[in-house]
């Protein structure tokens, strides 16, 4: 999954370099403090669980999606460096599940929807989705890589819960910062028409080719396998919480070579996907 | 002898329309220690910020006229007037902003065009000035509210600044760390301007006192004089309690 | 706390902590790529590769149960997929999975605990990391302490005023505390970095950081990049050779 690492760093590398200049590196880099800090505030979630805020959406919104994907980037290496989550395997897939598919993802229905009637909404299914179309792409890569389903059913079925509490918990700080002071949450910039459609395509086309591959196989059994979720989902949610140090896809470095056709096709996409983000944004650039 | 710093006529609105500062004339000149009295919000700060450009370099809410060793405060002149210029922020840890002591100090000279040895060198000097040698390779975060202090004046002292400007340096020190703080304060040759609410301290180190009251400057001579005009002692009751 | 632990351990003196960061960040990657890519004889292989590990714990004059112990926060994790693996009928998988997760957070270990985040930051630079994001890092490490007890504080006050109802009522009402809290601790990280910024701005920031540390590779280093990169692959193809 490395191999998929570099076209992500490259992408992110040029977006950094091309939009910022270091004056910005203080607030991201504080801002990123703030993320990993939220873990110490709990929101109860029912039945005697509690979860805490995983961040994605948040940036997104408050920072700018590319901003924010430079922040989840600095957060998944310091998680896997100063606190060894044992995600260092599995950095490049965590750096593209979630600081690249997941933040963009999250970022999408508030693009379209930042104001009027659909705020609310806009808000609370862009933490849900950044949590959810992150999750998936991950399970994905596990099953292409020859996870057995019925193994990846149990976690899907972790997410279904995950994915809206993000949510709930993104549009509740939402609300509460626009109290404190309204110009947190920032109007997205109109007329990135080109960028946006284009971004929904790409990410359309992961979402189902990887929805497609998993459920065709998991489904059944992954609902079989509910009467385990309770169980696991309050370790789980911790492991939703740290970068999926579980879900090793050194299993994928190995096998890949073997299933190329499957495996290559998946990899292309996204590699292709983060390419043209990248040249599209430069011909914004220039032409603004 | 020309003055250090010279403003005519400060005025300044905040985007919302607040009026900060009110027509303010201030002058400073070499050796003077001056203290900045008055309550939270009369504007002591704000008009600190503006002696360096951090405010009102650019923004049309701004009226009146700066003057830093002879330069009028415009945008050709913020490099060179921010040399001349330190200020030693109320926060220090959001001041030492860098992973390591020595890099910390370093960070001015550096941004002056020096070479990274010519910039080791000067931070070691100017760390050893503060009594903080030996920290150079300590993380900001370990230090105590004093050290870092003293580490937060070393880093301006390193761009050899004519003119220092402390704002609430005692906030966090405890008695002995504001003893020391006054002793490297006396000890250094720059003129002074000092943002404070502790009299004691200002009466301990400064020339004189200047008194802001809603954006402006009410009053203007020694440190005595001005407290006792405005009442700004904490001084003990004379009743004792349960009369 | 973990990395607090790691930090003062990484401050340490053993020929490990004085090799050039990119030796150290070049031999972890071809352990890690090694560790990866390995399936056939694991356990085999993991030993010797954990062998080669604990001598490099020992050379370090690191504390090696400490070091073992502390690479262990990683199997919670990995012990749960690794039954969830044997439930859904594939426990070799789980298995191997703890393995290397295991050993390549026991590798990275060694590495931070030899290392300052800082320099370790510095190195991945010069091998080719993009220095916007190694900066972003530096500053979050930074002030990742700093703010986390800021929000350790919050939480406790937040909690001692939670809403004591019970049921759904007081979760609502907990749940909008919470957010309430971390809107609060927002606004205060999004201050401080304007505070920092400022900061910045007064030392004469032109819009780019300079460093003050330069790296020099010595003949030591080379030995070790050589060494250390070969150590792992010999063991590996020495293991499938002799099975």
């Amino acid at each position: 999954m490395d191999v998929l690492a570099v076209p992500a760093v490259i992408g992110i590398a040029r977006q950094a370099q091309r939009r910022f200049d270091d004056s910005r590196v203080p607030l991201l880099g504080v801002m990123g403090a703030f993320v990993f800090a939220a873990q110490m505030i709990n929101f109860p979630a029912g039945i005697g669980t509690s979860a805490h805020l995983l961040g994605g959406a948040l940036l997104a919104f408050t920072l700018g999606a590319p901003a924010a994907t430079v922040v989840m980037t600095a957060i998944i290496a310091i998680q896997a460096l100063v606190f060894q989550d044992g995600g260092i395997l599995v950095l490049g897939a965590n750096i593209l599940n979630m600081a690249v598919v997941g933040v963009w993802s999250g970022y999408l229905p508030f693009r379209f929807a930042s104001a009027g009637r659909w705020r609310n909404a806009a808000i609370f299914s862009g933490g849900a989705l950044s949590v959810l179309v992150s999750a998936i792409c991950a399970l994905a890569e596990l099953r292409l890589s020859g996870v057995p389903a019925k193994a990846l059913g149990v976690s899907a079925a972790v997410f279904l819960i995950s994915a809206p509490l993000e949510g709930a918990i993104t549009l509740a700080v939402v609300k509460a910062l626009e109290a404190i002071q309204p110009g947190f949450v920032r109007r997205p910039e109109p007329g990135r028409r080109l960028h946006a459609s284009l971004l929904a395509v790409g990410l359309t086309a992961i979402f189902l080719a990887a929805v497609g591959v998993l459920f065709s196989s998991a489904a059944p059994d992954g609902i079989e396998k509910l009467g385990l979720v309770s169980g696991i989902a309050e370790r789980a949610r911790t492991l939703v919480a740290t970068p999926f140090a579980g879900y090793e896809t050194s299993f994928l470095a190995s096998s890949w070579m073997r299933k190329t056709s499957a495996g290559l096709a998946g990899l292309a996409l996204i590699y292709g996907v983060c390419l043209a983000i990248g040249r599209v944004a430069a011909a914004r650039k220039r032409s603004v | 002898m020309a003055p250090l710093i010279e403003v005519r006529d400060l005025r300044f609105r905040y985007e919302d329309g607040t009026a900060a500062l009110n027509g303010v004339d201030f002058r400073l000149d070499a050796g003077e220690v001056v203290a900045l009295l008055g309550a939270n919000g009369s504007g002591k700060t704000t008009f600190v910020m503006h002696l360096n450009g951090l405010l009102g370099a650019e923004r049309s809410e701004s009226q009146g006229s700066i003057h830093v060793c002879g330069m009028p405060l415009n945008k050709s002149n913020l490099a060179a007037i921010r040399r001349k210029i330190g200020i030693v922020f109320q926060d220090s840890e959001s001041q030492l902003f860098m992973p390591t002591v020595l890099e910390d100090v370093a960070f001015g000279p550096l941004n002056l065009g020096c070479s990274a040895a010519a910039a080791a060198e000067r931070a070691q000097a100017e760390l050893a000035r503060v009594g903080m040698a030996g920290a150079a390779g300590r993380a900001p975060y370990h230090l105590s509210a004093g050290e870092k202090k003293r580490v937060a004046i070393a880093g301006i002292l390193a761009m050899d600044p004519d003119i220092l400007v402390l704002d609430e340096p005692t906030t966090f020190l405890d008695p002995p760390g504001q003893r020391s703080l006054a002793d490297l304060l006396r000890a250094l040759p720059q003129a002074k301007i000092l943002v404070t609410h502790d009299t004691a301290f200002a009466r301990s180190i400064c020339t004189r006192a200047i008194f802001f009251q809603s954006g402006t400057i009410a009053a203007n001579g020694s440190i005595g004089d001005v407290v006792d005009q405005f009442g700004w002692d904490f001084a003990p009751a004379r009743s004792s309690p349960g009369h | 706390m973990h990395h607090v632990v790691l930090e003062r351990w990484s401050r340490r003196s053993s020929p490990l902590h004085r090799s050039d960061p990119r030796a150290k960040i070049f031999v972890l990657l071809v352990f890690l790529i090694v560790l990866a890519t390995t399936h056939r004889d694991l356990l085999v292989i993991a030993c010797a590769l954990g062998g080669l590990l604990m001598m490099g714990i020992v050379c370090s004059r690191l504390p090696l149960a400490g070091a073992v112990g502390r690479a262990a926060v990683v199997l919670p994790f990995s012990l749960a997929f690794a039954a969830v693996c044997w439930l859904a009928g594939d426990p070799a998988r789980g298995v191997y999975l703890a393995v290397k997760s295991y050993l390549s957070a026991l590798a990275v270990l060694l590495v931070v605990s030899t290392t300052p985040l800082p320099l370790l930051l510095r190195g991945l630079e010069a091998l080719g990391a993009p220095r916007f994001l190694l900066m972003v890092a530096q500053f979050l490490y930074r002030y990742l302490f700093v703010i986390s007890e800021e929000a350790q504080h919050m939480a406790k006050a937040a909690q001692s005023r939670g809403a004591t109802a019970a049921g759904m009522v007081g979760q609502a009402a907990r749940f909008r505390a919470a957010a309430g809290a971390l809107a609060v601790l927002f606004a205060r990280s999004y201050g401080r970095a304007g505070d920092i910024h400022r900061a910045m701005l007064a030392r004469g920031f032109q819009g780019h950081f300079e460093t003050v540390t330069a790296l020099r590779f010595r003949r030591s280093d080379v030995a070790l990049a050589i060494g250390g990169s070969l150590a792992p692959v010999a063991l590996r193809l020495a293991v499938e050779r002799l099975t």
